[in-house]
Order: structure tokens, then C-alpha cells, then sequence
């Protein structure tokens, strides 16, 4: 499928997603209720088709957290990206989708870790780099008083 | 023949009658022990010292480098340096071991090939002991060094030692089959068991030309087996480096490291040396049956240069399939002898007594 | 899978004949600085746990601070057996960002340089790979080869490891005169020396015995777990960057993608010496032809790339690398995100090799092919 039918067959099939096209993807913003009922229909509907999913990021804007997943499809060859939004910074809680991509659970520990971003469900939710001393380091209100000396 | 000038039996008679009539027959005795306990200490110790000298060089060449050169011209003196520095190392003993199996374990795995080495010519009449049981001696004197792997695999207190210490205990014990197979079916052709009888018979031409067909078969095995049974080789997965650190002697340090380092080289000679014996002629020139001149002009080289020739190619050979090939899985070795290299051996063994009895040798 | 995590988490229901051990971080088969937590009973292998993050150097909250230009520098150190890779990945967001054309000149220097820092990975992950399976002679073997190699990039860029020869625009420096009759040179040598790499290991029944048939990974579970590169295509995953998605100069050559079909570890070990042959017919193709022009497109001093958000994949001799850059307008990036091969391929371990032994866990992650500060970032 072209980006163009791809956006048309989603935001009607999702009024309530944000759209994007135009840039080097097409994007789909969706909220977080919807969010894993959603990534379950990417995968399972055959036209869509979307079962790689090939990076999950964590980005960190001043009112939220946003995780960012680009999926591709092997078979149809489109690519996708969704994003998806917390709550705010306090709470930044999300749905995970590592049963449907097992690569997933592995990415979302690492934004665990880097950006304290939990997720629902998620299998083994542990910290990866860092250990339980240090906070969240990819945020960028983050402060090391003891390794970092700021001027 | 004119090897008889190089026979070392008027040596050792004239040095026995020297002490016979001037001490007592219990002192002679003693000393002669004495004189033989020093004269194999020495020889393992620079043997040893030369096996792991000659293993790095073949190890170089192999790689395209030169190897130790920088100590002692072309390297000579590394082998001793680095045996002056195992000495001076601290002893660590770890926290929990068994302290008297830890520390008897490397001297049961010393002690072993020291004993089997009393039983090999050298030369004529350089031989310490000569039963006619000869063979059987070495193959049962030589099972006992398992019990030091074992034992320094389980006392080391150590879970990587442990599972090192198993896997080199069984494969071990499944190759001490092989080889003792592959040993009969040249006793089978021999009709005896004592070595030197072995060499003699061997005058008009070395077994593995003599016995054809089996004695090849028996030799290719005996080689296998034997790589497998000092762990060296496409063997070597109980000190396999890049598995699980140096296997059971992972937690030995200084002189009782050197103990294992040692009786593993020393493993190698005797398993080359009872190749060389048993199917390349021992101290034999190579004679062909019937060709009297060449006989002869193969006679001036002596009989314990031969040996010590034949027995460096088997080495050589040796080192050359551990520089060469990848490392089987314990799996894939044990299958090896209990599937493959032992009903290989009976049916050799088969063979072989087939060609004695209708007399189709040499 | 999820009760056996339940029981590494909460220790004290382990069962008593299964016991843990530590693979690493010191180890020499891990290639880098890696944990695998073992739960073994005997020689089987329950489950693999790994840990990382011994070397996580925090590359992507550095690049917040760095211009564009300096990010490039940073990205030769993760996976550094793919630097010329890395940096062309950066280099190539950013100009299609700022939708720059760089000169049909940096396109094949780029393309050939690419291929001969593949060459250079392969090799040493053929004489490491080799060394972890006991034979030692190999790994001599394929270093004494990548010398050539890495010589000829120390005379065109000055570096042999962490080469940071591209730049946005194009490249640092124009190529050494001697570079073609050099890289001639060496296709026509190491032609000679690849049948050599095969009689040593691939053809050796030992080695067979080693690898065949074992650590077996399906199709649906390459995809399903990201896993690309050679150890992807050896399950049957077409996922070639350069096929799907051309960059640079892969639209003007002609090569096969090699798929494999048991995705066992002797097909991955094949499928790297195939892409080796591959790598030196592309070369061949493009050496002759590099069209004369420019080494690099005049840029601005201070690179501002404009608001949005930009992705970029390329195909290092692991897999896909992919690059995210989410910019704000500044000078420097807002977020730059590295999706890197060895992630995903590095946690399908688990996956594999439960059942298997020890000795068949070094195999499979010797032929898995992983660069831990990629990983670690």
C-alpha cells in the first residue's frame, strides 16, 4: 500500500488518531487506551500486515513522554510510524506490546531505564544498563550531583 | 650388525659388576635404583622442557610467526624462564578445599608417566624394567593418572573445576579402551607382550609395514586415541579456554600447576614413544627384508637416534591436528569411541588374528 | 518463559539440581563485555539471562550536547567493526534532512568503502569465530588478511579502527591515488585466500559436526524478534537494507541478497563467507567507474537541521542499523536514537539455545556475530 491509502484505511478506521503525512514516513499519534488493541490489528489484519516491528523509542517533551515505534511490514513492504503519549511526567505509564512482538519486551526495559517510562503487562520489567541508584538519565531534567559538577 | 656397537648392555653390565664387588648386593641394588631414579627425573624434566619449547615453535610456524625468540638465542631459555617463575609463585590455596586431595592430586598425575617410562627402550639395552607383561603394564600403570584429574576436579571446591574435571574423567577412561585395543591387536601380531622382545621382532621390517592392512588401521586408531586420552588435540574441551577458564586445574597455582603442565607433555611422549615402539620399530633402523647394503648403511645411524626421530614425527603429528581443527563436544567425542573407534578395534582385532593364523604377513 | 523469569526474580524457588553460573564478563567467547547468567543442569542449558550495560557509555544523552558534525564521531565507537557504516548512516539523515545531493563521487566512495569495512568485519569475525570453536590457527590466519585492508584505510582517511571518513556533504578527503591499483590489489589476493577459509573450517567435519543443526531459529521468530543481517537471512527474513531501501551507490550495481533456509548455525557461518564473495563483486563493480567531481558538498558551518523528525537505515555487517533524529531547530539534536543490530539479535539467545549444551552456546554465539559496545551503547 502507497502512505497515502495507508493513512486514508487508518484515520477512518481511527477518528480519534492524529495523522501526519507528508514527511519521510506517515505517522499516526494514537492515545494510550487505544493503544494495544490498535498495534493487535497492525499485526493481525492481513493488509496491514505490519510483524517487524524495527525500533521503539523514548523521547522526552517538556509536558510528556512519547514512545515512538517505527513497524514495517515484510510482506507488504509499508512502513508506519505511531506514537503514543503519557499522561504527563509524573505518571508515565503505557500498555506494552511485547506479546505481540517479542523484540519488544527488550526495548521497553531499555526505555525503562533510560527514561522511566513503565509499562502494563509488561513480562520482566527490570532495569537494564543502570541499577536502582541512579534515576533516569535520558530525561532531560536529569541531575548527577555526584558525577556531574554543573557551572 | 653394526648397530651392536651401540648396544648400551656392556654399559649397564660393566657398572652392576663395578658394584657388585665392591659393596654389598642390598647396597648395589640401592644405588642402582638411585643412579636410575635420577637418570629419569633428569630426562623428564628436560624433556618436559623441550616438549613445550618444540610445541610453541610448531605452534608458530603454523600461525606464520616465529615464537619465543627473545630469551636465550632463537628462545631456548624461554622454557626455563617461564618454569623459574611458575617456581616463585605464591601458592594460593582456595578457601574451602579438601586440603589433602587438592594437594595429592598433582602428585598422582606426576608420578604416572613417571612410572610407564621405566618401561621403554631407548636404545638396546637402555630399558629399565623389562617384564614380559610390558604392555599390560603400561596400559594399567597409566589408567591410574585419572584419578588425579578427578580428584583435583573435586576438590577444588570450584563448579568449573568440577564439570571439567568430569568431562576429562569420562573421556578419559572411554579412550583407555582404544588404545588398549589397538595395543592387542599388535601383541596379536607380536605373540608376546614384552617390549623389547616387541622391538626385536621388528629386525626385518616395523610392524605397521609387516602387518599391513590392520596394523595401519590399529595405528591411525592408536593415534586418536591416544590424542584423546592426554586431552590434548580436538580433545582438549576440558581445558578449553574459551568455554569455562582452564578446566580442572583452573584453581592450582605455581609448582602444582607446573605438575599438570608437565605430566600432560609428558603423557605425550609416552603416548608417541609406545607408537614408535609398538608400531614404527622402536630403536630399528628402517630395515627392508632381503636389501642387505641398505641394512647396513641404515645401521651407522644409532639405535637411540632412530627412536628419538620416530618418536618426534609421531609428536609432531600430534601438535599438528591440535594447531589444525576445531574442538569436538563431549557428546561428539564420546560417540566417537563408544560408537565408532571401538567396534572399529574389535573388528581389527578380528582381523588381525585372521591374518596371523593364515599367515598372511610379512 | 514468563514462570522461569518469575523464578530467577524471586531466588529462593530454585530447583536444587539446576544451578547458576556466570558467563562473563570477563570471558574470552562473549566478544566484549558481556553477562549471561546460565541456569544449567548439567551440561544443558536451561536459560540464558544476559546482562548488560557494563559498557553503556551513554551515547545518545551525549549526542544532546554535540553538534552534528561531532555525533559523527561518537558512532564509530559502538559498533566499531561497522565505522564507516555508522558514520554514513548519520551522514545520510542529515543530508537527506537538510535534502542536500552529495556528488555521484561520494556516492561510490562511500558504496566501496562500506563493502571493504564488511570485508574487514567478516574477516574478523571469522578468525575470532574460529577461535571460539578451538581452531586457534585461524585467527592469525584472518588478521594476517585484514591487515591489507586496514592499511588501505589508514592511507586515504589516517585511521584503520574508528574511520569517521564521512561527513554531512560528503567525505573528509578526497582518496589516495594509489587507492584503486591498492584495492585491485587485494580482490585479486584474497580471491586466492577465501577457498583457503573454507578447506580450514567450513569443510572440516568437525566443524560440521559443531554446527549443523544447531541453535535452529524459524523465519517467523527471526521476524517476530527484529533479528537482521546475516543471522537473519540464514532463517529465510529477507531484510537487506541495500536491496530494500538503497542508499548511496546500491541502486547502480547488481548483487544477490543470500537467504539461507535452515537457520541453523552452519548456515549462518556460510551465508557470512558467501557475503564476503558478494562484497568483492561489488567492489569490483564500482572501483573502475568512480566518476570524477568533488569530495564533498560545501555546507554551512553550523548545521541546523530543520524541525521534524528523521529516520535513516543502513545495512552494517550485522544488520540494520536505523537512526532516529528528532531535531527542534538547533544546532544541536533534540533526541538521536540508535536501533542497533545487536540488540535484537542478542536477546533471541534465550530463545535458542534452551535444550542445547555449553560448547553448542559458544557456537551459537559465535556465528550471532555480536559487537557488545553496539549493544551497550
Amino acid at each position: 500500500m502507497t502512505n497515502e491509502q495507508l493513512i486514508e484505511q487508518l484515520s477512518k478506521a481511527y477518528p480519534a488518531a492524529a495523522t501526519k503525512q507528508g514527511g519521510q514516513y506517515p505517522e499516526i499519534t494514537m492515545p494510550r487506551e487505544m493503544l494495544h488493541s490498535f498495534m493487535q490489528n497492525l499485526k493481525s489484519e492481513p493488509n496491514l500486515a505490519f510483524d517487524y516491528l524495527v525500533c521503539e523509542s523514548g523521547v522526552d517533551y517538556p509536558e510528556y513522554l512519547q514512545v515512538v515505534y517505527h513497524l514495517e511490514s515484510t510482506t507488504h513492504r509499508h512502513f508506519l510510524v505511531v506514537k503514543s503519549n503519557t499522561e504527563n511526567r509524573e505518571t508515565a505509564v503505557l500498555d506494552t506490546v511485547c506479546d505481540i512482538w517479542p523484540t519488544a519486551e527488550f526495548h521497553e526495559r531499555e526505555i525503562y531505564d533510560l527514561l522511566g517510562i513503565t509499562f502494563n503487562h509488561h513480562h520482566d520489567m527490570r532495569r537494564f544498563f543502570l541499577d536502582n541508584t541512579w534515576g533516569h538519565p535520558l530525561r532531560k531534567d536529569f541531575k548527577d550531583d555526584i558525577h556531574v559538577v554543573e557551572r | 650388525m653394526a648397530f651392536e656397537k651401540y648396544d648400551f648392555t656392556p654399559l649397564s653390565q660393566s657398572i652392576h659388576q663395578g658394584l657388585i664387588e665392591n659393596v654389598s648386593p642390598l647396597l648395589t641394588t640401592i644405588i642402582e635404583w638411585t643412579i636410575i631414579g635420577v637418570l629419569y627425573l633428569l630426562f623428564i624434566a628436560l624433556f618436559g622442557l623441550l616438549l613445550v619449547y618444540a610445541e610453541r615453535k610448531v605452534c608458530a610456524a603454523f600461525q606464520q610467526r616465529l615464537g619465543p625468540m627473545r630469551v636465550g638465542p632463537w628462545g631456548l631459555l624461554q622454557t626455563i624462564a617461564d618454569f623459574v617463575k611458575l617456581l616463585m609463585k605464591e601458592l594460593i590455596t582456595p578457601n574451602r578445599v579438601d586440603k589433602f586431595l587438592y594437594n595429592l592430586a598433582p602428585f598422582i598425575v606426576i608420578i604416572v608417566p613417571f612410572l610407564t617410562i621405566s618401561v621403554i627402550p631407548f636404545a638396546p639395552g637402555l630399558q629399565a624394567l623389562d617384564f614380559d607383561i610390558g604392555i599390560f603394564f603400561v596400559t594399567a600403570v597409566s589408567s591410574v593418572g585419572v584419578i588425579g584429574v578427578l580428584l583435583a576436579g573435586w576438590a577444588s571446591n570450584n563448579k568449573y573445576s568440577l564439570i571439567g574435571g568430569m568431562r576429562s574423567g569420562a573421556q578419559i577412561v572411554s579412550y583407555e579402551l582404544s588404545v588398549g585395543l589397538s595395543l592387542i591387536t599388535m601383541v596379536v601380531l607380536a605373540g608376546t607382550m614384552q617390549v623389547s622382545e616387541i622391538v626385536e621382532l621388528q629386525r626385518g621390517g616395523w610392524f605397521l609395514f609387516k602387518g599391513h592392512i590392520p596394523a595401519i588401521i590399529a595405528f591411525v586408531v592408536f593415534v586418536v586415541a591416544g590424542t584423546a586420552e592426554t586431552n590434548r588435540g580436538p580433545f582438549d574441551l576440558a581445558e578449553a579456554e574459551s568455554e569455562l577458564t582452564a578446566g580442572f586445574h583452573t584453581e592450582y597455582s605455581g609448582i602444582k600447576f607446573a605438575f599438570f603442565f608437565l605430566a600432560e607433555y609428558i603423557n605425550l611422549f609416552i603416548v608417541s614413544a609406545m607408537a614408535t615402539i609398538v608400531f614404527l620399530g622402536g630403536w630399528m633402523p628402517f630395515h627392508f627384508g632381503g636389501f642387505e647394503a641398505f641394512n647396513t648403511i641404515m645401521d651407522f645411524i644409532p639405535g637411540l637416534i632412530w627412536f628419538f626421530m620416530k618418536v618426534f614425527g609421531v609428536i609432531f603429528l600430534i601438535m599438528w591436528f591440535k594447531w589444525t581443527f576445531p574442538r569436538l563436544r563431549i557428546d561428539q567425542i564420546l560417540t566417537l569411541e563408544w560408537k565408532y573407534l571401538l567396534p572399529i578395534n574389535l573388528f581389527n582385532i578380528l582381523l588381525m588374528a585372521t591374518i596371523v593364523l593364515l599367515g598372511w604377513h610379512w | 518463559m514468563a514462570d522461569i523469569i518469575e523464578k530467577f526474580v524471586t531466588t529462593d524457588e530454585i530447583k536444587t539440581d539446576e544451578y547458576l553460573v556466570n558467563m562473563g564478563p570477563q570471558h574470552p567467547s562473549t566478544h566484549g563485555v558481556l553477562r549471561l547468567l546460565l541456569k544449567l543442569e548439567g551440561e544443558i542449558v536451561h536459560n540464558v539471562d544476559p546482562h548488560i550495560g557494563y559498557i553503556h557509555s551513554g551515547i545518545e544523552k551525549m549526542t544532546e550536547a554535540l553538534s552534528y558534525p561531532q555525533v559523527i564521531h561518537l558512532t564509530d565507537r559502538m559498533d566499531y567493526l561497522s565505522a564507516h557504516m555508522n558514520n554514513e548512516a548519520v551522514c545520510l539523515c542529515i543530508e537527506n534532512a537538510l535534502q542536500v545531493e552529495v556528488p555521484e563521487r561520494v556516492k561510490y566512495i562511500r558504496t566501496i568503502f562500506d563493502e571493504l569495512q564488511r570485508l574487514a568485519s567478516h574477516q574478523l569475525w571469522w578468525c575470532a569465530s574460529g577461535m571460539d570453536l578451538g581452531a586457534l590457527t585461524a585467527f592469525f590466519y584472518g588478521l594476517r588478511d585484514r591487515e591489507d585492508i586496514l592499511d588501505i584505510f589508514e592511507e586515504t582517511c589516517g585511521a584503520r579502527l574508528t574511520l569517521s571518513y564521512s561527513v554531512p556533504g560528503g567525505v573528509m578527503f578526497d582518496i589516495h591515488p594509489n587507492f584503486q591499483t591498492k584495492v585491485k590489489a587485494f580482490i585479486k589476493k584474497f580471491r586466492k585466500i577465501l577457498p583457503e577459509y573454507d578447506k580450514l573450517l567450513t569443510d572440516n567435519i568437525i566443524f560440521q559436526n559443531r554446527t549443523k543443526g544447531v541453535g535452529i531459529l524459524s523465519k517467523e521468530d527471526a521476524i517476530a524478534f527484529g533479528v537482521t543481517g546475516p543471522t537473519g537471512r540464514a532463517s529465510g527474513f529477507s531484510c537487506d537494507v541495500r536491496k530494500h531501501n538503497p542508499y548511496s551507490a546500491y541502486p547502480y550495481i547488481k548483487f544477490d541478497e543470500k537467504i539461507g533456509t535452515d537457520g541453523d548455525c552452519f548456515m549462518r557461518w556460510k551465508l557470512r563467507m558467501d557475503e564476503m564473495w558478494e562484497s568483492l563483486n561489488i567492489i569490483e563493480q564500482l572501483i573502475d567507474n568512480i566518476p570524477e567531481g568533488d569530495h564533498a558538498v560545501k555546507m554551512k558551518g553550523v548545521i541546523k537541521l530543520p524541525e521534524g523528525e528523521f529516520y535513516q537505515r543502513v545495512e552494517t555487517a550485522r544488520g540494520e542499523f536505523g537512526v532516529y533524529i528528532v531535531s527542534d531547530g538547533k544546532k544541536n539534536p533534540y533526541r538521536v536514537k540508535f536501533r542497533s543490530p545487536g540488540f535484537s539479535n542478542l536477546f533471541t539467545i534465550n530463545h535458542i539455545a534452551k535444550g542445547w549444551k555449553i560448547a553448542d552456546l559458544v557456537a551459537i554465539m559465535a556465528t550471532f556475530d555480536l559487537v557488545i559496545p553496539d549493544i551497550d551503547r
